[in-house]
């Protein structure tokens, strides 16, 4: 693996953007922020082939005849991304074994949850177990943001979204949230990580480099908070994205050839009140008469954390 | 010309042999019967290093057309294979690929879609996808399969093409039934195809390309008519192609092929093997002095339908066959899109449509000599064909049945 030790804040950030400014996506977007972030992890002067799932990102950063993508790019569908880059991969190694290409390529797609977790699960487990040397980065904003809001399985319990709206027969999202980087651990692929915005990216950024450098099939699961769908406001992305960790809602780890390895261990876990009371979507839980689901949601993250720690024996 | 070799082979294996000759880049496919032999036949070439293609072996058809996609939009000359139910759930990506203009080839296996479930020819499968922006051609035997295998890149390249090309076979009939064949060297084969050279590509090294935006309808309108364009000047493409490879093969190709047709009264329209039990029906009443004939549908994507209309024009009765209903009570797609044409020709024919064959219901050369003798009644007044006809029916409720 060609990765740099160390991590040069000032270095990296001034790099060229592959994402130009001038594209249509909200303020404050994190989808956004994980796409530029990734990007400058590519090595400067490495080529790369994009790759996207339909959502807000792609119909936001590609509107004919404007692209904000200075790599080739591909669009296809909804829940068709990671095929379609195992396509482009694979041209990549026919062309190369013919000596139509002596450039060395790297191979990135992007999908939100929706195209990862639910109607692109499919596609993204065949190009994951058939280890096509490519990169799949879901931006996880925990619900189908494009079409307004609907919950996904990446919606976390008693989330309100307008397929799961709170009522007076309901909570909220009734279901707990998928475990998708666990799921595709399971694929034994070189690298799996989960990471999100915090301390100047630098997380973000070595295990981008590392998903990137990583010969075979890797995943970047990273938490992308948006502020339509979670109803905060726009400057306080970091801080949630911080909060998310600190409660060990969202831990940050790695699994490199099947090892599972915690990146960060909070100093104190912080209750899952101070992540849920940032947010829109959770204020009826902070109704005196349902402090029991804030119980329920709080010993779901313990479960979950506890069970990471095992499998991270740490 | 070139000296062709003497073989026997099913349609799946001409198919794989003419994939050999080509030698294309990429091929992403999955399983689906009465196309699964093509994969594995692929599979297996490669295996032995008898081609450099590099196999995908995608968890779905969609992933598949998906992959198929992703590989002609980076440069790679690509392919696949299914029938039926793959080629359905391929549906949406179908509009994607022509839309891209990225001329993929897919040799599409006949097939009935469910249900019930049945892995018989019928054409309800391709005919499903005949507005998705494909060129089609239909075979009727294995040689015209490989032939038109050969033919495809060339015409789906073109420059005022680049549309993505199904290779159309009737599933066992074709696919699984070994005949006759002549193959052509492999260098000829090489040389007719030629190398792909696209204009653009995601891997040009020396440019960037983004493929697939999102377009307000502003620009969407235009793209599609570009896009129709592609296909109405694949009509002079096909028969360029043809008019060479005739040159190379001495076998003869157009849109359609005429069968006793020039001073037939009573004409069948079909598409694929029923073609060959229709050419034996023929014979044996033109023997009895009959004036029959057959106008076989070789290209229905783009549909030719002026070039059809013209060669039916003194016909006194037509019978259009087709093996796929339309479920819209009003007969099957090529009925619908032939009879139109022949009322723009002011043809003056009588047209019955008729739906035969499905999922694999045989067909006879008596079968085909009743449709005969009703449309010569037909042609004196008497209609004995009912509104909904149905040939070969077991059952004896439906008034239509032939």
């Amino acid at each position: 693996m060609q990765t740099k030790n160390t991590f040069d804040f000032k270095e990296i950030q001034g790099r060229e953007e592959r994402l130009a400014p001038g594209h249509r996506m909200c303020a404050g977007c994190g989808g956004t922020i994980a796409v530029r972030n990734v990007l400058k992890a590519l090595h400067p002067g490495d080529k790369a082939v994009i790759g996207n799932a339909t959502g807000c990102l792609e119909v936001s950063s590609f509107m004919y005849p404007y692209t904000a993508y200075e790599d080739s790019y591909i669009h296809n569908a909804f829940e068709n991304a990671g095929a379609t880059l195992s396509g482009v991969e694979t041209a990549y190694k026919a062309l190369k074994k013919k000596g139509k290409i002596t450039e060395e390529y790297k191979f990135i797609t992007f999908g939100g949850d929706g195209g990862t977790y639910d109607i692109g699960l499919q596609s993204l487990s065949g190009a994951m177990e058939r280890g096509h040397d490519m990169v799949y980065v879901c931006y996880d904003n925990g619900a189908y943001m494009n079409t307004g809001v609907q919950r996904s399985s990446a919606t976390p319990m008693y989330a309100d979204t307008t397929t799961t709206p709170t009522g007076k027969q309901s909570d909220g999202k009734p279901q707990r949230r998928k475990d998708l980087a666990g799921v595709i651990a399971a694929h034994n692929i070189p690298y799996v990580a989960q990471t999100t915005f915090i301390g100047n990216m630098k997380d973000l950024y070595t295990k981008s480099e590392k998903a990137i450098y990583t010969p075979g099939a890797a995943f970047l699961n990273i938490l992308a908070p948006c502020p339509r769908g979670w109803k905060y406001d726009s400057p306080e992305i970091i801080e949630i994205c911080k909060l998310s960790v600190e409660t060990c809602y969202w831990p940050l780890f790695e699994v490199i050839e099947g090892k599972w390895q915690l990146s960060y261990m909070p100093k104190k876990k912080l209750p899952i009140e101070d992540f849920l009371n940032k947010q829109g979507r959770f204020k009826h839980l902070f109704k005196p008469e349902n402090a029991y689901l804030i119980q329920a949601f709080q010993e779901e993250v313990d479960r979950r954390w506890e069970e990471l720690l095992v499998r991270c024996n740490a | 010309m070139v000296q062709s070799k003497k073989e026997r082979m099913s349609g799946n294996e001409a198919v794989a042999h003419a994939i050999k000759q080509i030698n294309p880049d990429v091929m992403p496919a999955f399983p689906i019967t009465p196309s699964t032999e093509i994969p594995q036949f692929v599979s297996n070439m490669i295996a032995n290093g008898e081609i450099d293609t590099e196999f995908i072996p995608v968890e779905s058809e969609h992933s598949s057309m998906s992959a198929a996609i992703g590989a002609e939009a980076a440069g790679a000359r690509t392919l696949t294979a299914t029938s039926s139910c793959g080629l359905a759930f391929m549906w949406e990506v179908l509009y994607v690929a022509a839309s891209n203009r990225l001329p993929i080839m897919m040799e599409v296996v006949n097939r009935a879609l469910s249900g019930p479930i049945n892995i018989n020819a019928e054409h309800s499968d391709s005919m499903g996808a005949r507005d998705s922006g494909w060129l089609q051609i239909y075979a009727e035997n294995n040689q015209e399969v490989y032939d038109n295998t050969i033919q495809a890149y060339r015409i789906a390249e073109h420059a005022d093409v680049k549309l993505p090309i199904m290779i159309c076979q009737d599933g066992f009939i074709t696919s699984h039934a070994v005949e006759n064949i002549e193959l052509l060297p492999t260098n000829a084969v090489k040389d007719f195809v030629g190398t792909y050279e696209p204009e653009h590509y995601l891997l040009k090294e020396d440019e960037t390309m983004a493929i697939g935006p999102y377009a307000i309808s502003p620009y969407c309108m235009e793209a599609k008519r570009a896009q129709a364009q592609g296909m109405i000047n694949a009509k002079k493409v096909i028969l360029q192609v043809a008019e060479e490879f005739e040159k190379l093969s001495g076998r003869k190709y157009g849109f359609y092929e005429g069968y006793e047709l020039d001073d037939a009264d009573f004409v069948l329209v079909a598409i694929g093997s029923v073609c060959g039990t229709i050419k034996d029906a023929i014979d044996e009443l033109r023997s009895k002095g009959k004036k029959v004939g057959l106008l076989k549908v070789r290209v229905f994507r783009p549909f030719p339908g002026e070039e059809f209309a013209k060669a039916l024009k003194t016909a006194k009765a037509i019978a259009i066959m087709d093996r796929c209903e339309g479920y819209n009570a009003n007969g099957g797609p090529l009925g619908a899109e032939l009879t139109t044409a022949l009322y723009k020709e002011k043809a003056q024919a009588e047209v019955v449509n008729i739906i035969y064959g499905l999922s694999g219901r045989d067909v006879k050369t008596e079968d085909i000599c009743r449709v005969y003798e009703k449309l010569e009644k037909l042609s004196q007044g008497t209609d004995e064909f009912g509104p909904y006809p149905y040939l070969g029916l077991r059952s004896n409720e439906s008034a239509d049945r032939i």
